[in-house]
């Protein structure tokens, strides 16, 4: 009778989280609810774990403590050690920590019930699938992890026949897993299988270039769903297939709304190497020769200071030269004059999908003058100043202009249409597109080269000494 | 649980998170992301299971394995969306 009622209560208690997860992510997803979503989530997750340690098949409790313990410890000392900046990386490897649970936990369950005789058909398929998913999404991670963090280098990396040997580890992958299902007692064919998906999942994303990590951080954000749901299976557990589903699904949309804002197939990213082929790509010397107009951060505050509204381009350089405050402080000192303030932000500004608003959340920029693409794209006319801050290919009019570009059709925002645009920048170097930008080179542009956070405090400085 | 029963719940799982997610402003892609990361951190409940039974020494170090990756997954990742979420919040 207790039994009965044990179990009753670990079903109803799974039944109840996976409403709390749905309820979490359709909370996450509007600016009001979102505190209240990652809280019902993280109840959810909570009260999954406690009826789970209530279930009579565990003897022993001393090293689920202690993993819960350890697990504990660490997690929260990267939460809340993390600089914003190193936001994706922290993401990526959480992300290679869930997958490489599932690995053990589906290669757990299967030795286990192997060992006693109660595997079946549908957990052995489950557990090579969840292997597969699970070992591509650990190294996967691992290796984007190290990208981001430029332990490796950011660039795409490839060699001659790569794509031939990545076809050959998945079939082997299948065929190894075929193997495992077929004699299921040989617990090396698991083994193996793990270890194949580990290599492949190396493979596949080190030829992805630094630029389109934001793509595949999205993608293995959804092969970790993908990973609990094959568990889910394994283990016949509907809370692991529900959660892992929707978390593969939000995952997958995250992936295409990332690819549509590049303008790059996901087939595209995964091949890597960078800029896709064809198309003429114009010589720098001939775009920039004799146009470039060189300023000085003086020059600039002279331009701020008659103008009535400014807007701020932030790109990937600003997080990079930790720019963001500086940034701000340019912002609130325009505002503190009567000047109007906005910042434009492309979907790929940052490393991963929305980073660059949390980076100037961060530094206390207001949320409202955040502006989408889309709303402010109409109004650049209007814009006495466009200061562009460590962004290249993202403002670049040759993606309207020019069809045969390797970035025709993608996105940007329409800065070359401001009355004056300032660039800050280090150099004339493309962006990893690897083309010249004519804006640049454009009669309503002046560049200042240098850091961004220098450059920046430069103007503020010259601001602050014209009052 | 039985295979077709099973395959249902999860291709209706995943018509749900489709819905669920479409239409996210780009300023909370970010925290979805490590929350959404969070809950496919669920794989916890299988590794406490896996982690207790004590089956062998190999599925124990296993389960072992398991339940702290996971909760490394689980807890990081609903502190860090926390904390986040918490940057955005009273600014507007």
């Amino acid at each position: 009778m207790l039994q009965l009622l044990q179990d009753y209560a670990a079903q109803i208690g799974y039944l109840v989280s996976a409403a709390l997860f749905i309820f979490g992510l359709k909370g996450l997803g509007h600016p009001r609810t979102a505190v209240k979503g990652n809280l019902m989530g993280s109840v959810g997750m909570l009260l999954a774990v406690v009826v789970t340690l209530l279930d009579r098949q565990i003897i022993d409790y001393r090293i689920i403590l202690g993993g819960l313990v350890l697990g504990s410890i660490v997690g929260a000392l990267l939460a809340t050690r993390v600089q914003m900046t190193s936001m994706p990386q922290l993401v990526a490897l959480f992300n290679g920590f869930g997958g490489v649970a599932s690995v053990l936990v589906a290669g757990g369950s299967f030795l286990e019930a192997v060992g006693r005789g109660q595997d079946n058909l549908q957990m052995n398929v489950a557990t090579a699938v969840t292997a597969l998913i699970g070992g591509v999404t650990f190294t996967g991670s691992v290796i984007a992890f190290g990208k981001l963090q430029e332990v490796i280098s950011g660039k795409s990396i490839t060699f001659p026949g790569f794509q031939f040997l990545n076809v050959l580890l998945f079939l082997t992958c299948l065929g190894v897993g075929g193997a495992m299902i077929g004699d299921p007692g040989n617990s090396l064919f698991f083994w193996a299988l793990a270890g194949t998906a580990c290599l492949l999942g190396i493979l596949l994303v080190t030829p992805v270039g630094g630029a389109d990590m934001p793509v595949v951080i999205a993608l293995l954000n959804s092969y970790s769903g993908l990973a609990a749901s094959a568990t889910g299976f394994v283990l016949g557990n509907s809370l692991l297939i529900i959660a892992g589903a929707l978390v593969g699904a939000s995952g997958l949309i995250l992936t295409k709304i990332m690819c549509k804002a590049m303008n790059r197939s996901l087939g595209n990213v995964l091949v890597g190497g960078g800029t896709a082929t064809g198309g003429a790509v114009a010589d720098a010397d001939e775009v920039y020769a004799g146009k470039v107009k060189a300023s000085s951060p003086d020059e600039v505050a002279m331009m701020l200071e008659t103008a009535q509204r400014v807007v701020i381009i932030p790109g990937y350089g600003l997080a990079v030269a930790q720019a963001q405050h500086v940034t701000r402080d340019l912002g609130n000192a325009l505002e503190a004059r009567g000047v109007t303030v906005e910042y434009a932000i492309h979907p790929v500004a940052g490393r991963m999908p929305g980073h660059m608003n949390v980076l100037l959340a961060e530094a206390e920029v207001p949320y409202e003058n955040l502006k989408e693409m889309d709303e402010i794209n109409p109004t650049f006319e209007q814009c006495d100043v466009a200061i562009v801050i460590g962004a290249n290919d993202v403002v670049n009019p040759i993606a309207r202009e020019d069809p045969t570009s390797p970035i025709a059709g993608m996105p940007i925002l329409n800065v070359d249409k401001a009355r004056t645009v300032v660039v800050i920048k280090r150099s004339l170097s493309p962006g990893f597109a690897g083309i010249p930008n004519p804006l640049f080179a454009a009669d309503n542009t002046v560049m200042l080269f240098g850091d961004g956070k220098e450059a920046v405090i430069g103007i503020n400085n010259a601001l602050k000494d014209s009052e | 649980m039985e295979f077709f029963f099973a395959s249902t719940i999860l291709l209706l799982a995943i018509f749900l998170g489709f819905e669920l997610i479409t239409k996210v402003p780009p300023t909370l892609h970010t925290p979805l992301m490590s929350g959404s990361n969070a809950i496919s951190g669920i794989t916890l409940v299988g590794a406490v299971l896996s982690a207790g039974t004590q089956y062998s020494q190999l599925t124990s170090i296993l389960g072992f394995g398991a339940v702290t990756l996971a909760t490394v997954n689980v807890v990081g990742g609903f502190m860090v969306t926390h904390r986040m979420l918490d940057m955005f919040k009273g600014r507007k």
